[in-house]
Order: structure tokens, then sequence, then C-alpha cells
């Protein structure tokens, strides 16, 4: 998995590419999140549109990043959700948990 | 690989390494795509597989490289069954929580075998005595794409 990161107004746009399977890319996610909160980036948003492959260890590291930046008193949000992951959240109703937005102006406005 | 009349069989064996997921996951993958099935039915069915062959390495083989995980897959008609086995020393599968339950949804694992279940048509576990355990997943191929949209 390859992560860029830039910031605006604030907010930490981290584009995630590749996959985040378990033992390729799910440790990362949990770094890439870790440095954010450290660097005082409470407000994470995840650009998915690059991910091409994701399991349930994905899922759980999204999950657990998702507590990580709120118990930081941050908010975490994805942009971009490729089909097959949106899938995967539904099923699971964790799109219930998540917010997701399609456009990027729109998902930074709503911090 | 063995093939006859309208059946064919596969099979694969691999050490217990996460980067070994892939090569399994592709084969039934392939097998879905020459068998008819569109690439959003193929994946479901790669999907399921791959939450097994990881399941079989995380928490049966415990990562360790001298245990094997054993993948067949058996294509007869529409049906295909695929078997994955370790050698580990077996779970309750009734222990295993269900992550649609408010008091699971935030945690950060087990969601594989709902998954699995989510996308196959069916699953049983067996466990042999001498240690080491099967899964065996059973789809029909006939019945169309879009396997999770269909039970979502």
């Amino acid at each position: 998995m390859k992560a860029t990161t830039r910031t605006v107004n604030g907010i930490e746009i981290i584009n995630l590419q590749g996959k985040i399977t378990i033992g390729a890319g799910d440790s990362q996610l949990r770094e890439v999140i870790t440095n954010a909160l450290n660097s005082g980036k409470n407000n994470v948003l995840l650009d998915m549109s690059g991910v091409t492959t994701i399991d349930s260890s994905g899922i759980g590291e999204l999950v657990g990043s998702y507590t990580t930046v709120t118990n930081r008193g941050g908010k975490l949000k994805l942009l971009h959700l490729p089909a097959k992951l949106n899938e995967l959240l539904h099923v699971t109703q964790l799109i219930t948990v998540f917010e997701v937005y399609e456009n990027e102006p729109e998902a930074l406005a709503s911090f | 690989m063995e093939r006859g009349g309208d059946s064919e069989r596969i099979e694969i064996t691999i050490s217990s390494r996460f980067e070994n997921i892939e090569l399994v996951q592709v084969i039934a993958e392939h097998l879905c795509e020459n068998a008819g099935v569109d690439e959003d039915g193929s994946h479901w069915v790669g999907m399921a597989v791959r939450e097994a062959v990881a399941n079989a390495i995380k928490h049966g083989n415990r990562l360790d490289l001298r245990k094997k995980v054993n993948a067949t897959f058996d294509l007869r008609g529409d049906d295909l069954e695929i078997t994955i086995s370790d050698e580990g020393a077996g779970f309750d599968p009734g222990k295993v929580g269900d992550p649609l339950n408010p008091q699971n949804l935030m945690k950060t694992s087990g969601r594989g075998i709902f998954y699995i279940k989510t996308f196959m048509d069916e699953i049983h576990y067996s466990f042999n005595p001498g240690g080491g355990t099967s899964l065996v997943m059973t789809k029909n191929l006939g019945k169309g794409p879009g396997v999770a949209t269909s039970k979502a």
C-alpha cells in the first residue's frame, strides 16, 4: 500500500493506493493514521479511490483507525469509496458508522 | 489439475505465508471466470477464499512455516466446492461472534467468517482427530452475479 498525504484547512487528506490486506497494508494504514495524529492532525479524510483490494483485516484497520481518531477528539471520514469496498461496508453494517463522500470539497466542508 | 467431462479439480498446497494467499485467490477467480461467472461474482468467491486461507494461516497454523495449507477446487457443472485445510488445533465455530451484533460492530477483527458465509452458498467445518481443520465452501455458479448485493 502507498499513502500520500496533504493538508487542506487543517484536515489531513490521505490518499491510499494499492492493497489493504492482511500482512500487506493493514499495519501501514495504522502507521499513517498514527503519524497524522502525532503531528496534531486530528481530522482525517481517507481518499480510498486508489484502493485495489481490501479484506477483513483491512476493514478491521479502518474501524480501528476510526476509533483511534475519534478517541483523540477528531473525525475520520471516507472519500471516493470503490464499489466493492462499499459492498463490504454495507454487508457488515459499517456503512452506518463511516461518513462517506464522493466529492472532496463537500467532504472538507463537513468537518 | 484434472479435467473430465464438465468437471474439473485443482489442488494447491502452500506454506503458511500471507504472501501466498493471493495465489489461491487467483485460482478461485480464474476458475469462476472460466466457468462463465462475471468479474464481480468471481471476485466475491475469490474474497471468500482469501478470508479462508488467511484464517488457516493465521489462526489455524499460527504462521508456522512448517505447516501447510491445502486448497482443493472441485467444479462439477455449475457447482463449485472449495476445501481449505490447515494443520492447526481447530476451534469452536460456535464461539465466533456475530459482527452485526451492535457490541461487536466496532471490533477490529471477527469479520472473515461472516464474509465467507455472505459470499458462498454453504459452509461447514470438519475437524480431524489428529489435528487440522477443513473448511468446505460451496457455491452454485449458475445463480448469477452480485453476490454481496443480492444478500445485502
